[in-house]
Protein backbone atom coordinates (compact mmCIF):
# COMPACT_ATOMS: atom_id res chain seq x y z
CA UNK A 1 0.00 0.00 0.00
CA UNK A 2 1.45 3.32 -1.07
CA UNK A 3 1.53 6.09 1.50
CA UNK A 4 -0.48 9.24 1.05
CA UNK A 5 1.31 12.37 -0.02
CA UNK A 6 1.55 14.96 2.73
CA UNK A 7 3.55 18.02 3.77
CA UNK A 8 5.61 15.72 5.99
CA UNK A 9 6.44 13.31 3.14
CA UNK A 10 7.42 16.25 0.92
CA UNK A 11 9.69 17.54 3.70
CA UNK A 12 11.38 14.25 4.55
CA UNK A 13 11.81 13.17 0.90
CA UNK A 14 13.13 16.68 0.18
CA UNK A 15 15.87 16.16 2.79
CA UNK A 16 16.92 13.08 0.81
CA UNK A 17 17.06 15.00 -2.49
CA UNK A 18 13.67 13.58 -3.52
CA UNK A 19 15.11 10.10 -3.91
CA UNK A 20 13.06 7.15 -2.79
CA UNK A 21 9.58 8.17 -3.95
CA UNK A 22 7.47 5.14 -4.83
CA UNK A 23 6.14 5.00 -8.40
CA UNK A 24 2.70 6.63 -8.41
CA UNK A 25 1.04 3.56 -9.88
CA UNK A 26 1.82 -0.08 -10.49
CA UNK A 27 2.42 -1.09 -14.11
CA UNK A 28 0.76 -4.49 -14.33
CA UNK A 29 1.03 -7.59 -16.50
CA UNK A 30 -2.32 -8.74 -17.90
CA UNK A 31 -4.02 -11.49 -15.91
CA UNK A 32 -6.10 -14.09 -17.78
CA UNK A 33 -9.40 -12.65 -16.60
CA UNK A 34 -11.02 -9.70 -14.87
CA UNK A 35 -14.48 -8.75 -13.62
CA UNK A 36 -14.34 -5.54 -15.69
CA UNK A 37 -11.94 -4.39 -18.40
CA UNK A 38 -11.79 -0.72 -19.34
CA UNK A 39 -10.35 -0.03 -22.79
CA UNK A 40 -8.45 3.25 -22.81
CA UNK A 41 -6.25 4.68 -20.04
CA UNK A 42 -7.07 8.32 -20.56
CA UNK A 43 -8.70 10.47 -17.90
CA UNK A 44 -12.21 9.11 -18.51
CA UNK A 45 -11.12 5.45 -18.50
CA UNK A 46 -8.99 5.79 -15.38
CA UNK A 47 -11.76 7.73 -13.63
CA UNK A 48 -14.18 4.92 -14.52
CA UNK A 49 -11.86 2.33 -12.96
CA UNK A 50 -11.36 4.50 -9.87
CA UNK A 51 -15.09 4.94 -9.24
CA UNK A 52 -15.77 1.25 -9.99
CA UNK A 53 -13.34 0.39 -7.20
CA UNK A 54 -14.28 3.18 -4.81
CA UNK A 55 -18.06 3.37 -5.12
CA UNK A 56 -19.03 -0.07 -6.41
CA UNK A 57 -16.47 -2.32 -4.71
CA UNK A 58 -15.20 -3.77 -8.01
CA UNK A 59 -11.46 -4.23 -7.52
CA UNK A 60 -10.67 -6.98 -10.05
CA UNK A 61 -10.51 -4.40 -12.81
CA UNK A 62 -8.01 -3.76 -15.61
CA UNK A 63 -7.49 -0.61 -17.64
CA UNK A 64 -5.78 -1.48 -20.92
CA UNK A 65 -4.18 1.12 -23.15
CA UNK A 66 -2.74 0.80 -26.65
CA UNK A 67 -0.15 3.52 -26.05
CA UNK A 68 0.94 5.00 -22.77
CA UNK A 69 -1.12 6.30 -19.88
CA UNK A 70 -2.80 9.62 -20.58
CA UNK A 71 -1.03 9.96 -23.94
CA UNK A 72 -4.09 10.62 -26.07
CA UNK A 73 -6.57 13.44 -25.74
CA UNK A 74 -5.95 13.72 -22.00
CA UNK A 75 -2.52 15.13 -22.85
CA UNK A 76 -3.74 17.09 -25.87
CA UNK A 77 -6.64 19.22 -24.69
CA UNK A 78 -6.66 22.84 -23.57
CA UNK A 79 -7.68 21.94 -19.97
CA UNK A 80 -10.80 24.12 -19.72
CA UNK A 81 -13.43 23.10 -17.15
CA UNK A 82 -16.94 24.60 -17.08
CA UNK A 83 -20.57 23.45 -16.91
CA UNK A 84 -22.51 26.27 -18.59
CA UNK A 85 -24.42 24.10 -21.07
CA UNK A 86 -27.87 25.03 -22.32
CA UNK A 87 -30.02 21.90 -22.06
CA UNK A 88 -30.92 20.29 -18.72
CA UNK A 89 -29.45 16.88 -19.56
CA UNK A 90 -26.05 18.25 -20.55
CA UNK A 91 -25.92 20.97 -17.91
CA UNK A 92 -26.63 18.52 -15.07
CA UNK A 93 -24.03 16.04 -16.35
CA UNK A 94 -21.29 18.67 -16.65
CA UNK A 95 -22.31 20.24 -13.33
CA UNK A 96 -22.00 16.81 -11.69
CA UNK A 97 -18.45 16.72 -13.07
CA UNK A 98 -17.69 20.26 -11.89
CA UNK A 99 -18.80 19.39 -8.35
CA UNK A 100 -16.45 16.39 -8.40
CA UNK A 101 -13.63 18.62 -9.71
CA UNK A 102 -14.09 20.86 -6.69
CA UNK A 103 -13.13 18.05 -4.31
CA UNK A 104 -10.91 16.03 -6.62
CA UNK A 105 -7.48 16.97 -5.28
CA UNK A 106 -8.47 15.91 -1.74
CA UNK A 107 -10.34 12.83 -2.96
CA UNK A 108 -7.38 11.55 -5.00
CA UNK A 109 -4.69 12.84 -2.62
CA UNK A 110 -3.07 14.19 -5.78
CA UNK A 111 -2.90 17.85 -6.72
CA UNK A 112 -4.76 18.20 -10.01
CA UNK A 113 -4.15 21.98 -9.80
CA UNK A 114 -7.82 22.76 -10.37
CA UNK A 115 -7.97 26.54 -10.60
CA UNK A 116 -11.41 28.15 -10.62
CA UNK A 117 -10.34 31.29 -12.41
CA UNK A 118 -13.63 31.73 -14.28
CA UNK A 119 -14.60 31.23 -17.91
CA UNK A 120 -15.79 33.98 -20.25
CA UNK A 121 -17.81 33.19 -23.38
CA UNK A 122 -17.74 36.37 -25.46
CA UNK A 123 -20.66 37.71 -27.48
CA UNK A 124 -19.93 39.71 -30.63
CA UNK A 125 -23.39 40.19 -32.16
CA UNK A 126 -26.88 40.92 -30.88
CA UNK A 127 -27.82 37.33 -31.57
CA UNK A 128 -24.78 36.14 -29.58
CA UNK A 129 -25.98 38.27 -26.65
CA UNK A 130 -29.54 36.92 -26.88
CA UNK A 131 -28.17 33.37 -26.89
CA UNK A 132 -25.94 34.22 -23.92
CA UNK A 133 -28.91 35.64 -21.96
CA UNK A 134 -30.89 32.51 -22.70
CA UNK A 135 -28.06 30.17 -21.73
CA UNK A 136 -27.27 32.07 -18.52
CA UNK A 137 -30.95 31.99 -17.52
CA UNK A 138 -31.10 28.27 -18.25
CA UNK A 139 -27.93 27.75 -16.18
CA UNK A 140 -29.35 29.69 -13.23
CA UNK A 141 -32.55 27.63 -13.32
CA UNK A 142 -30.35 24.52 -13.07
CA UNK A 143 -28.47 25.96 -10.10
CA UNK A 144 -25.34 26.63 -12.13
CA UNK A 145 -23.47 29.86 -11.50
CA UNK A 146 -23.52 32.12 -14.55
CA UNK A 147 -23.95 35.80 -15.23
CA UNK A 148 -24.16 38.18 -18.14
CA UNK A 149 -21.54 40.92 -18.28
CA UNK A 150 -21.56 43.98 -20.53
CA UNK A 151 -18.57 45.05 -22.59
CA UNK A 152 -17.35 47.61 -20.04
CA UNK A 153 -17.34 45.02 -17.26
CA UNK A 154 -15.59 42.48 -19.49
CA UNK A 155 -12.93 45.10 -20.27
CA UNK A 156 -12.55 45.88 -16.56
CA UNK A 157 -11.95 42.22 -15.77
CA UNK A 158 -9.74 41.47 -18.80
CA UNK A 159 -7.82 44.68 -19.54
CA UNK A 160 -5.79 43.20 -22.40
CA UNK A 161 -8.90 42.17 -24.35
CA UNK A 162 -9.63 44.27 -27.42
CA UNK A 163 -13.12 45.67 -26.84
CA UNK A 164 -12.78 48.59 -29.27
CA UNK A 165 -15.94 49.44 -31.20
CA UNK A 166 -13.79 49.57 -34.34
CA UNK A 167 -12.89 45.88 -34.07
CA UNK A 168 -14.07 43.69 -36.93
CA UNK A 169 -16.22 41.74 -34.44
CA UNK A 170 -16.61 44.10 -31.46
CA UNK A 171 -17.14 42.53 -28.03
CA UNK A 172 -20.68 43.36 -26.86
CA UNK A 173 -20.54 41.38 -23.64
CA UNK A 174 -20.00 37.89 -22.28
CA UNK A 175 -21.37 35.11 -20.17
CA UNK A 176 -19.20 34.38 -17.16
CA UNK A 177 -19.03 31.24 -15.05
CA UNK A 178 -16.94 32.04 -11.95
CA UNK A 179 -16.60 28.38 -10.90
CA UNK A 180 -15.14 27.39 -14.26
CA UNK A 181 -11.42 27.28 -14.81
CA UNK A 182 -8.57 25.01 -15.75
CA UNK A 183 -6.86 21.92 -14.32
CA UNK A 184 -3.53 20.23 -14.89
CA UNK A 185 -4.49 17.60 -17.47
CA UNK A 186 -1.56 15.19 -16.93
CA UNK A 187 -2.08 15.30 -13.18
CA UNK A 188 -5.69 14.19 -13.72
CA UNK A 189 -4.51 11.03 -15.48
CA UNK A 190 -1.73 10.42 -12.95
CA UNK A 191 -3.98 11.12 -9.97
CA UNK A 192 -6.75 8.77 -11.12
CA UNK A 193 -4.15 6.13 -12.07
CA UNK A 194 -2.52 6.31 -8.66
CA UNK A 195 -5.81 6.25 -6.77
CA UNK A 196 -7.18 3.37 -8.86
CA UNK A 197 -3.93 1.44 -8.60
CA UNK A 198 -4.12 1.79 -4.82
CA UNK A 199 -7.45 -0.07 -4.90
CA UNK A 200 -5.77 -2.89 -6.86
CA UNK A 201 -6.79 -1.89 -10.38
CA UNK A 202 -4.33 -3.21 -13.00
CA UNK A 203 -3.11 -0.56 -15.44
CA UNK A 204 -1.70 -2.25 -18.54
CA UNK A 205 0.02 -0.09 -21.15
CA UNK A 206 1.07 -1.02 -24.71
CA UNK A 207 -1.88 -3.40 -24.92
CA UNK A 208 -4.07 -2.78 -27.96
CA UNK A 209 -7.43 -4.45 -28.50
CA UNK A 210 -7.44 -6.28 -31.84
CA UNK A 211 -10.67 -8.24 -31.50
CA UNK A 212 -13.68 -8.92 -29.33
CA UNK A 213 -14.96 -12.36 -28.37
CA UNK A 214 -18.72 -12.28 -28.48
CA UNK A 215 -20.88 -15.36 -27.91
CA UNK A 216 -24.70 -15.45 -27.91
CA UNK A 217 -24.92 -11.67 -27.95
CA UNK A 218 -22.69 -11.33 -24.89
CA UNK A 219 -19.09 -10.18 -24.59
CA UNK A 220 -16.83 -12.84 -23.10
CA UNK A 221 -13.37 -11.42 -23.68
CA UNK A 222 -10.93 -9.35 -25.70
CA UNK A 223 -8.11 -10.27 -28.04
CA UNK A 224 -5.20 -7.94 -27.40
CA UNK A 225 -1.63 -7.53 -28.61
CA UNK A 226 -0.60 -9.00 -25.24
CA UNK A 227 -2.84 -12.04 -25.48
CA UNK A 228 -6.48 -12.81 -24.74
CA UNK A 229 -8.15 -11.32 -21.65
CA UNK A 230 -11.44 -12.80 -20.44
CA UNK A 231 -14.06 -10.48 -19.05
CA UNK A 232 -17.84 -10.41 -19.15
CA UNK A 233 -17.97 -6.67 -18.74
CA UNK A 234 -16.02 -4.33 -21.02
CA UNK A 235 -16.22 -0.54 -21.01
CA UNK A 236 -14.81 1.19 -24.09
CA UNK A 237 -13.51 4.71 -23.46
CA UNK A 238 -11.38 5.21 -26.55
CA UNK A 239 -12.43 8.69 -27.77
CA UNK A 240 -11.25 9.04 -31.39
CA UNK A 241 -10.90 5.28 -31.86
CA UNK A 242 -14.40 4.39 -30.62
CA UNK A 243 -15.65 3.61 -34.14
CA UNK A 244 -12.75 1.17 -34.58
CA UNK A 245 -13.71 -0.69 -31.39
CA UNK A 246 -17.43 -0.57 -32.15
CA UNK A 247 -16.80 -2.14 -35.56
CA UNK A 248 -15.18 -5.16 -33.84
CA UNK A 249 -18.52 -5.71 -32.10
CA UNK A 250 -20.58 -5.08 -35.24
CA UNK A 251 -21.99 -1.82 -33.86
CA UNK A 252 -22.36 1.31 -35.98
CA UNK A 253 -21.63 4.61 -34.28
CA UNK A 254 -22.79 8.14 -35.17
CA UNK A 255 -19.22 9.33 -34.71
CA UNK A 256 -16.75 11.03 -36.99
CA UNK A 257 -13.15 11.38 -35.84
CA UNK A 258 -11.56 14.72 -36.61
CA UNK A 259 -8.21 16.29 -35.77
CA UNK A 260 -8.44 19.17 -33.28
CA UNK A 261 -5.31 21.27 -33.06
CA UNK A 262 -3.98 23.33 -30.17
CA UNK A 263 -0.77 25.08 -29.30
CA UNK A 264 1.12 26.71 -26.46
CA UNK A 265 3.36 29.75 -26.46
CA UNK A 266 6.64 30.41 -24.71
CA UNK A 267 6.30 31.06 -20.98
CA UNK A 268 5.53 34.64 -20.01
CA UNK A 269 4.77 36.70 -16.91
CA UNK A 270 1.06 36.48 -15.97
CA UNK A 271 -1.09 38.50 -18.38
CA UNK A 272 -4.34 36.54 -18.49
CA UNK A 273 -5.83 35.32 -15.21
CA UNK A 274 -8.98 33.72 -16.60
CA UNK A 275 -10.25 31.68 -19.56
CA UNK A 276 -11.60 33.47 -22.63
CA UNK A 277 -13.63 31.72 -25.33
CA UNK A 278 -15.28 33.16 -28.39
CA UNK A 279 -17.56 31.27 -30.75
CA UNK A 280 -17.80 34.14 -33.23
CA UNK A 281 -14.12 34.76 -33.92
CA UNK A 282 -13.58 31.15 -32.95
CA UNK A 283 -10.72 30.77 -30.55
CA UNK A 284 -10.07 30.23 -26.89
CA UNK A 285 -7.13 31.00 -24.66
CA UNK A 286 -5.91 30.77 -21.10
CA UNK A 287 -2.53 31.03 -19.43
CA UNK A 288 -1.11 28.01 -17.65
CA UNK A 289 0.62 28.14 -14.29
CA UNK A 290 3.90 27.79 -16.17
CA UNK A 291 3.04 31.02 -17.99
CA UNK A 292 2.33 29.52 -21.40
CA UNK A 293 -0.65 30.71 -23.37
CA UNK A 294 -2.77 27.64 -24.15
CA UNK A 295 -4.69 28.22 -27.38
CA UNK A 296 -7.19 26.23 -29.40
CA UNK A 297 -9.91 26.66 -31.97
CA UNK A 298 -11.96 24.61 -34.41
CA UNK A 299 -11.56 21.12 -35.75
CA UNK A 300 -10.15 20.20 -39.14
CA UNK A 301 -13.19 19.47 -41.28
CA UNK A 302 -12.14 16.11 -42.68
CA UNK A 303 -12.04 12.87 -40.71
CA UNK A 304 -8.60 11.60 -39.76
CA UNK A 305 -6.76 9.48 -37.21
CA UNK A 306 -3.38 11.10 -37.80
CA UNK A 307 -3.20 13.40 -34.73
CA UNK A 308 -2.19 16.32 -36.92
CA UNK A 309 -4.14 18.82 -38.96
CA UNK A 310 -3.73 21.37 -41.71
CA UNK A 311 -1.73 24.59 -41.29
CA UNK A 312 -4.46 26.94 -42.46
CA UNK A 313 -6.46 25.99 -39.35
CA UNK A 314 -3.52 27.17 -37.22
CA UNK A 315 -3.47 30.43 -39.17
CA UNK A 316 -7.21 30.86 -38.58
CA UNK A 317 -6.76 30.20 -34.85
CA UNK A 318 -3.88 32.65 -34.53
CA UNK A 319 -5.92 35.29 -36.38
CA UNK A 320 -8.81 34.83 -33.95
CA UNK A 321 -6.58 35.12 -30.89
CA UNK A 322 -4.85 38.25 -32.23
CA UNK A 323 -8.26 39.75 -32.99
CA UNK A 324 -9.12 39.31 -29.30
CA UNK A 325 -5.67 40.06 -27.86
CA UNK A 326 -3.66 42.28 -30.24
CA UNK A 327 -0.71 42.28 -27.81
CA UNK A 328 -0.26 38.52 -28.38
CA UNK A 329 0.81 39.17 -31.98
CA UNK A 330 4.47 39.17 -30.93
CA UNK A 331 4.26 36.05 -28.75
CA UNK A 332 6.21 33.09 -30.09
CA UNK A 333 4.55 29.70 -30.16
CA UNK A 334 6.41 26.77 -28.64
CA UNK A 335 4.53 23.62 -29.55
CA UNK A 336 1.60 22.62 -31.72
CA UNK A 337 -0.22 19.29 -31.87
CA UNK A 338 -3.43 17.57 -32.83
CA UNK A 339 -5.74 15.17 -31.05
CA UNK A 340 -8.45 12.98 -32.55
CA UNK A 341 -11.86 14.04 -31.30
CA UNK A 342 -14.94 11.81 -31.63
CA UNK A 343 -17.69 14.20 -32.74
CA UNK A 344 -21.38 13.29 -32.65
CA UNK A 345 -24.24 14.89 -34.60
CA UNK A 346 -25.57 16.70 -31.48
CA UNK A 347 -22.21 17.59 -29.84
CA UNK A 348 -23.14 15.44 -26.84
CA UNK A 349 -21.51 12.23 -25.60
CA UNK A 350 -22.73 8.64 -25.76
CA UNK A 351 -22.58 6.90 -22.37
CA UNK A 352 -24.51 3.78 -23.06
CA UNK A 353 -25.18 0.09 -22.96
CA UNK A 354 -25.12 -1.60 -26.36
CA UNK A 355 -26.92 -4.43 -28.11
CA UNK A 356 -24.04 -6.66 -26.93
CA UNK A 357 -24.67 -7.67 -23.30
CA UNK A 358 -21.82 -6.56 -21.06
CA UNK A 359 -20.33 -4.16 -23.62
CA UNK A 360 -20.56 -0.47 -22.78
CA UNK A 361 -19.41 2.63 -24.60
CA UNK A 362 -18.43 6.03 -23.24
CA UNK A 363 -17.50 8.17 -26.25
CA UNK A 364 -18.55 11.02 -28.48
CA UNK A 365 -17.24 13.72 -26.15
CA UNK A 366 -15.93 15.50 -29.21
CA UNK A 367 -14.06 18.68 -28.45
CA UNK A 368 -15.12 19.04 -24.82
CA UNK A 369 -14.44 15.86 -22.91
CA UNK A 370 -11.74 17.01 -20.50
CA UNK A 371 -14.10 19.13 -18.40
CA UNK A 372 -16.30 16.09 -17.78
CA UNK A 373 -13.54 13.65 -16.79
CA UNK A 374 -14.57 12.85 -13.18
CA UNK A 375 -18.32 13.03 -13.89
CA UNK A 376 -17.99 10.87 -16.96
CA UNK A 377 -16.06 8.19 -15.08
CA UNK A 378 -18.49 8.40 -12.17
CA UNK A 379 -21.68 7.81 -14.18
CA UNK A 380 -20.02 5.28 -16.51
CA UNK A 381 -18.83 3.24 -13.50
CA UNK A 382 -22.44 3.22 -12.28
CA UNK A 383 -23.65 2.13 -15.74
CA UNK A 384 -21.20 -0.79 -15.82
CA UNK A 385 -21.59 -1.86 -12.18
CA UNK A 386 -25.42 -1.83 -12.20
CA UNK A 387 -25.84 -2.71 -15.89
CA UNK A 388 -28.15 0.30 -15.89
CA UNK A 389 -27.46 3.97 -16.62
CA UNK A 390 -27.06 6.51 -13.84
CA UNK A 391 -29.97 9.00 -13.91
CA UNK A 392 -27.54 11.62 -15.23
CA UNK A 393 -26.52 9.64 -18.30
CA UNK A 394 -29.83 7.96 -19.14
CA UNK A 395 -30.48 10.58 -21.84
CA UNK A 396 -27.07 9.97 -23.42
CA UNK A 397 -28.06 6.53 -24.70
CA UNK A 398 -27.02 5.39 -28.17
CA UNK A 399 -30.73 4.86 -28.88
CA UNK A 400 -31.31 8.61 -29.08
CA UNK A 401 -30.10 8.49 -32.67
CA UNK A 402 -33.11 6.29 -33.48
CA UNK A 403 -35.70 7.91 -31.24
CA UNK A 404 -34.72 11.43 -32.24
CA UNK A 405 -34.16 12.64 -28.67
CA UNK A 406 -31.00 14.51 -29.60
CA UNK A 407 -29.52 17.01 -27.14
CA UNK A 408 -28.36 19.82 -29.41
CA UNK A 409 -25.43 21.46 -27.64
CA UNK A 410 -23.63 22.91 -30.65
CA UNK A 411 -24.14 26.38 -29.21
CA UNK A 412 -22.60 25.68 -25.81
CA UNK A 413 -19.97 23.26 -27.09
CA UNK A 414 -17.85 26.29 -27.89
CA UNK A 415 -16.17 24.75 -30.93
CA UNK A 416 -17.80 24.59 -34.33
CA UNK A 417 -18.04 21.13 -35.86
CA UNK B 1 -2.43 20.97 -46.21
CA UNK B 2 -3.90 18.57 -48.75
CA UNK B 3 -3.60 19.11 -52.47
CA UNK B 4 -6.62 17.65 -54.27
CA UNK B 5 -7.12 17.04 -57.97
CA UNK B 6 -10.51 18.35 -59.06
CA UNK B 7 -11.75 16.03 -61.81
CA UNK B 8 -14.11 18.71 -63.09
CA UNK B 9 -11.50 21.47 -63.41
CA UNK B 10 -8.61 19.14 -64.22
CA UNK B 11 -6.41 21.01 -61.73
CA UNK B 12 -4.46 20.28 -58.55
CA UNK B 13 -5.47 22.83 -55.93
CA UNK B 14 -4.83 23.38 -52.19
CA UNK B 15 -7.25 22.25 -49.51
CA UNK B 16 -8.44 25.76 -48.68
CA UNK B 17 -10.35 25.83 -51.99
CA UNK B 18 -12.39 22.79 -50.97
CA UNK B 19 -15.13 21.91 -48.52
CA UNK B 20 -15.46 18.50 -46.88
CA UNK B 21 -18.62 16.62 -47.81
CA UNK B 22 -18.35 13.57 -45.57
CA UNK B 23 -18.68 9.87 -46.31
CA UNK B 24 -19.52 9.13 -49.97
CA UNK B 25 -22.16 6.84 -51.43
CA UNK B 26 -24.64 6.75 -48.56
CA UNK B 27 -27.77 5.70 -50.44
CA UNK B 28 -30.91 7.66 -49.67
CA UNK B 29 -33.63 5.13 -48.79
CA UNK B 30 -35.98 4.77 -51.75
CA UNK B 31 -39.08 4.52 -49.54
CA UNK B 32 -38.34 6.43 -46.30
CA UNK B 33 -41.94 6.12 -45.06
CA UNK B 34 -41.57 2.33 -44.84
CA UNK B 35 -38.44 2.44 -42.65
CA UNK B 36 -38.44 1.84 -38.92
CA UNK B 37 -36.70 4.32 -36.60
CA UNK B 38 -33.50 2.29 -36.41
CA UNK B 39 -33.07 2.15 -40.18
CA UNK B 40 -33.84 5.85 -40.60
CA UNK B 41 -31.47 6.77 -37.73
CA UNK B 42 -28.81 4.61 -39.34
CA UNK B 43 -29.19 6.49 -42.62
CA UNK B 44 -29.14 9.91 -40.94
CA UNK B 45 -26.45 9.49 -38.33
CA UNK B 46 -24.39 6.31 -38.45
CA UNK B 47 -21.05 6.53 -40.26
CA UNK B 48 -18.27 4.08 -41.11
CA UNK B 49 -15.55 6.43 -39.82
CA UNK B 50 -12.86 3.89 -40.76
CA UNK B 51 -9.22 4.01 -39.74
CA UNK B 52 -7.82 3.39 -43.18
CA UNK B 53 -9.14 3.93 -46.70
CA UNK B 54 -12.17 6.18 -46.82
CA UNK B 55 -14.34 7.15 -49.76
CA UNK B 56 -15.43 10.72 -49.19
CA UNK B 57 -16.91 13.72 -50.96
CA UNK B 58 -15.30 17.09 -51.35
CA UNK B 59 -16.74 20.14 -53.09
CA UNK B 60 -14.61 22.61 -55.00
CA UNK B 61 -16.06 25.65 -53.19
CA UNK B 62 -13.94 28.40 -54.71
CA UNK B 63 -13.62 26.73 -58.12
CA UNK B 64 -16.30 24.90 -60.10
CA UNK B 65 -18.49 24.45 -56.97
CA UNK B 66 -19.08 20.81 -57.89
CA UNK B 67 -18.80 17.72 -55.71
CA UNK B 68 -16.35 14.94 -56.48
CA UNK B 69 -15.08 11.80 -54.73
CA UNK B 70 -11.70 11.24 -53.07
CA UNK B 71 -10.31 7.98 -51.75
CA UNK B 72 -8.12 8.95 -48.80
CA UNK B 73 -6.42 6.98 -46.04
CA UNK B 74 -7.46 8.40 -42.66
CA UNK B 75 -4.55 6.70 -40.89
CA UNK B 76 -1.80 8.08 -43.15
CA UNK B 77 -3.44 10.96 -45.09
CA UNK B 78 -2.42 9.25 -48.37
CA UNK B 79 -4.70 10.03 -51.32
CA UNK B 80 -5.40 7.29 -53.85
CA UNK B 81 -7.22 9.48 -56.36
CA UNK B 82 -10.12 11.77 -57.27
CA UNK B 83 -13.12 10.90 -59.40
CA UNK B 84 -16.36 12.46 -60.51
CA UNK B 85 -19.30 11.02 -58.55
CA UNK B 86 -20.29 8.60 -61.32
CA UNK B 87 -16.75 7.41 -62.07
CA UNK B 88 -16.03 7.17 -58.34
CA UNK B 89 -19.11 5.03 -57.86
CA UNK B 90 -17.82 2.58 -60.45
CA UNK B 91 -14.39 2.40 -58.78
CA UNK B 92 -16.06 2.02 -55.36
CA UNK B 93 -18.32 -0.78 -56.58
CA UNK B 94 -15.37 -2.49 -58.28
CA UNK B 95 -13.77 -2.74 -54.81
CA UNK B 96 -16.97 -4.26 -53.48
CA UNK B 97 -17.94 -1.06 -51.64
CA UNK B 98 -15.18 -1.68 -49.11
CA UNK B 99 -13.96 1.02 -46.76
Amino acid sequence: MRKDYSSWSLFTKGLRHNEGWDPAWRSAEPKPSYDVVIVGAGGHGLATAYYLAKEHGLRNVAVIEKGYLGGGNTARNTTIVRSNYLWDEAALLYEHALKLWEGLTEDLNFNVMFSQRGVFNLGHTLQDMRDIERRVNANNLNGIDALVLDAAEVKRRIPILNTAKTARYPVLGASFQPRGGIARHDAVAWGFARAASKYGVDIIENCEVIGMDIANGRIVGLETTRGPIRSERVGCVASGHSSVLAKMAGIRMPIESHPLQAFVSESMKPVLDTVVMSNAVHGYASQSDKGELVIGAGIDHYTSYTQRGSPHIIEHTAAAIIELFPMFSRVRMNRQWGGIVDTTPDACPIISKTKIKGLYFNCGWGTGGFKATPGSGNVFAHTIAKDDPHPLNRAFDLARFSTGHLIDEHGAAGVAH
Amino acid sequence: MFVFFCPHCGENREEEEFGYGGEAFIPRPSAPETLDDDAWGDYLFMRKNPKGWHWEMWSHNTGCRKFFVVKRNTATNAIAGSWTLSDGRKAYDAEGGAT
